[in-house]
């Protein structure tokens, strides 16, 4: 038989039919798997904590004048790690194509906490640029004795230093090192480039992990194999029930599954799992497995969510409180009172979560998707009964994941399954688990009330909210926004700099108000998450018949202090405007009374291809300032520009999302007199 | 030369991953909701997922891995070139987040302009609107769907 390329089509010879079977017989130029080259037993051993102190815990500069930085922080697919290598680089004055990064692993990587909240350039960036800059400053030292040259006459350009006034004395850093550690502490205490003289930090350098994850050669967890491991899958109820109330199993019915014989049933306690040599196996195994479930707390049902939240005995917690509100409210010459409600939104990572682990008797290496390796380390160790350091866990990415979704749930099932066979056992959630198990996002519910003086100056702002077991209230007697508003020019920035690109002219809102059936508006505003400036503008069509609301261009600009890769938060930017777009308009998390029911891509709808809006984003490069985060700071700015644009299109306030059709004819429908 | 036996009714997607090591097409619902795990049977894109291994017969499979050699026969050329240029317009568009649903992304947009050279806008949208994208890159793929259509050249076969 001829080969077949790798991955080629396979045409029809390869196909034979055998018996009740069908065998596919094939031959591979170069076998597809081991890729990895994923050594468990050799993984198993290695230190468990490394040194944040040692120098060799950041860096390794080798023998062909390239470095690895091991990272603390892992690619979600923003670019993060090329942004942080640009920094690396920058600092030790070699060309981006001479740094690489390490997979996170806790026997390997500084531990730097989760990779959350748009953390990974504001915090990692600076431990990753000192610890460069004082490799830089040990290699130099090196070289000057090697060099016969005081350091200060020494000049490096991509990993070659050489003498100012005789540029033929050249020594490399691979020639200083070459694969051998520092052995030296890092103190923290080398000098930084200063900003102005950035040749990388700054500009569009490509993204490292793009090229392989077109062209499938990119190891995602969900492609990890080991030799001799199992398919394994959880199985437990089509959707959760109340929050935190679990699944209490009162009898499993091994004799369903009889007619899969390579499947086994693992049980502990209420925990069920199936596995099986080859994954249909697992699959089939797992849905066809009759469990009998304890009927568990009721659930409000969808409709009444928002009901109990108000009903419900609250703890409440004042987040802030700065003056007299409700003198302020007296005062004022207007005063506007309003409730808002936002739904339970799922994470939803396209691909489900996935975890391989291989537990013995005495140690553990789980491979997942975790956002916090360390953390969930701690809780593997918990599940597993043994100390956290006879644990490893080593980071894939998966699909992006926007929050703390499932992943480790997939690592303890993983785990908990290999420790009950003995055998490595990778888990693969169906989509029902990712979006019936999520931790959502929570529902929300608040009360507003706002004044105004005679001027249009806001005097007043008081928020109660009530979020899924909690309640704040936070009173000013100057609204924040608007102190900000007119005073901060960084919020300024981001509020000109998106109105110019829209070519924004001010003029009252829902003044041109329409009979047309399809009418068109505009919104703005501005918000944050954690740490940046964001302002959005959205310009919208609603149609009167349908009641579909369509985003037609969002511009966002974003403020996020110095940017590493202007590029990379462009990208992050035109993300946000769309999947604020999706969340504003679409997601919803549903459920009965029993049990979460949205739990596939039709029962939870996302934003479509045929939906999304032209996007502008717009970057203020802050070279003077620091970092700051920008994977989520545009999202709320971006979804209340929508809202404000359906009340310029429509002269009709919607303070629920989503914005669904049902929603928008029952909003058209009512006199917003009240 | 490895012989690989499966029940009839195992979706394709599984033998491609777990049998043959392919990591093109790859798990997003199971449901032939996503396109995750798109392929081409016969130069049509299709959910590997839910199509049984028996019912793909003596009909050719190609994955993402396969799509320069697949196009390479389309357009006669003798040799291969290291990405299809659906690929080739993705990295120069720098439009990937995640990339997990690239796999579909690439295979459907490789289909759409081996059928419209010079799709418009509307086209390109109405052909991937089976594909979702939770990062949010839509906009970028379509800028490359349009680079791609640029590069490809107008006389084939």
């Amino acid at each position: 038989m001829t080969s077949v390329p790798t991955g080629t089509a396979f045409p029809r010879r390869d196909f034979l039919k055998g018996g009740g079977a069908l065998i596919i017989g094939f031959s591979l130029c170069g076998a597809a798997f081991g890729q990895e080259g994923v050594d468990l037993v050799a993984l198993a051993t290695g230190p468990d904590q490394p040194d944040l102190k040692q120098l060799d815990t950041w860096l390794a500069i080798h023998a062909d004048n390239t470095a690895t930085i091991f990272l603390g922080y892992v690619e979600l697919g923003q670019g993060s790690s090329t942004a942080l290598l640009q920094i690396a680089a920058e600092e030790l004055d070699l060309d981006i194509s001479q740094v690489k990064s390490a997979r996170l692993d806790t026997n390997r990587s500084p531990n730097q906490g989760a990779t959350a909240a748009s953390a990974a350039i504001a915090r990692g960036g600076p431990r990753v640029r000192s610890a460069a800059a004082e490799a830089r400053r040990t290699l130099l030292t090196m070289a000057s004795k090697r060099l016969n040259a005081a350091i200060d006459r020494l000049t490096v350009s991509n990993g070659i230093v050489s003498v100012v006034d005789n540029p033929k004395r050249t020594v490399a850093y691979g020639a200083l090192l070459g694969d051998k550690p520092f052995d030296v502490p890092f103190t923290g205490t080398a000098p930084l480039k200063p900003v102005s003289a950035y040749k990388i930090v700054g500009t569009r350098v490509p993204r490292k992990d793009i090229p392989d994850k077109v062209s499938g050669k990119y190891v995602y967890i969900q492609h990890v194999r080991v030799a001799g491991m199992l398919h394994g899958r959880v199985v437990r109820p089509r959707g959760q029930s109340a929050y935190a109330a679990g699944a209490k199993v009162l009898s499993v019915d091994e004799s369903s599954v009889r007619n899969i014989p390579n499947a086994r049933i693992i049980r502990r306690r209420d925990f069920i799992g199936v596995v099986a040599p080859n994954e249909w196996d697992a699959i089939r195994a797992a849905e066809q497995l009759k469990v009998t479930w304890q009927v568990m707390p009721e659930l409000p049902g969808h409709a009444d969510v928002y009901d109990q939240m108000r009903a419900a005995k609250t703890t409440d917690v004042v987040l802030k409180e700065s003056g007299d509100v409700v003198a302020a409210l007296d005062r004022a010459a207007h005063v506007v009172s309003r409730t808002y409600r936002g739904p339970y939104q799922a994470h939803a990572p396209f691909g489900p979560a996935c975890a391989l682990a291989r537990v013995t008797a005495d140690s553990a290496v789980v491979m997942c998707s975790t956002q916090n390796a360390y953390d969930t380390r701690g809780k593997l160790a918990q599940v597993l009964g043994m100390p956290a350091g006879k644990v490893r866990v080593q980071y894939y990415e998966g699909s992006g994941t926007f929050g703390r979704s499932c992943y480790d749930d997939a690592a303890q099932a993983a785990a908990i399954l290999s420790q009950e066979v003995g055998k490595p056992v990778r888990v693969q959630f169906m989509r029902w688990d990712e979006l019936g198990w999520d931790n959502y996002g929570p529902a929300h519910l608040a009360d507003v009330r706002a004044g105004v003086d005679a001027n249009g100056t806001i005097v007043a702002y008081e928020y109660r909210g009530w979020q899924h077991g909690w309640s704040t209230t936070e009173t000013s007697q100057q609204y924040l926004f608007r102190q900000r508003n007119t005073t901060d020019s960084r919020w300024l920035g981001v509020l000109n700099a998106v109105a110019q690109a829209a070519g924004w002219m001010p003029r009252r809102a829902a003044a041109r108000l329409s009979d047309a059936n399809v009418v068109t508006g505009r919104g703005i505003a501005v918000g944050t998450h954690l740490s940046s400036y964001a302002a959005a503008i959205a310009e919208i069509e609603v149609s009167k018949d349908t009641g579909r609301i369509v985003a037609k261009h969002l511009y966002g600009a974003l403020d996020a202090g110095l940017a590493v890769n202007p590029a990379f938060i462009e990208n992050q930017i035109s993300g946000m405007l769309v999947q604020a777009t999706s969340r504003i308009l679409k997601e919803e998390v549903t459920f009965s009374r029993t049990n979460v029911t949205s739990l596939d891509w039709n029962s939870y709808p996302v934003l479509r291809f045929e939906e999304y809006p032209e996007v502008t984003p717009i970057v203020i490069q802050r070279m003077d300032q620091k970092s700051s985060g920008a994977g989520e700071e545009a999202l709320c700015s971006a979804a209340a520009a929508i809202a404000n644009a359906f009340f310029d299109a429509t002269g009709a306030r919607l303070r629920q999302y989503p914005l669904t059709p049902n929603r928008v004819l029952a909003a058209l429908s009512q006199d917003e007199s009240n | 030369m490895w012989k690989i036996t499966a029940a009839p009714d195992t979706p394709l997607l599984y033998v491609l991953s777990n049998e043959l090591g392919l990591q093109g097409p790859r798990f997003g619902c199971g449901l032939a909701q996503c396109g995750s795990c798109s392929v081409l049977v016969e130069g049509v894109e299709t959910r590997s997922c839910v199509t049984p291994v028996a019912s793909i017969g003596s009909k050719s499979v190609t994955t993402l891995e396969g799509l320069p050699s697949w196009y390479a026969r389309q357009k006669g050329l003798s040799k291969a070139p290291a990405l299809h240029p659906v690929q080739q317009a993705m990295i120069d568009e720098q439009a990937l987040q995640c990339g997990y649903c690239y796999n579909g992304m690439i295979i459907k947009a490789a289909e759409l302009l081996s059928k419209i050279p010079q799709p418009s806008e509307a086209q390109i949208r109405s052909a991937m609107n089976g594909h979702l994208c939770r990062c949010g890159t839509y906009p970028r793929i379509t800028k490359a769907i349009q680079r791609a259509s640029r590069m490809i050249p107008e006389v084939s076969k």
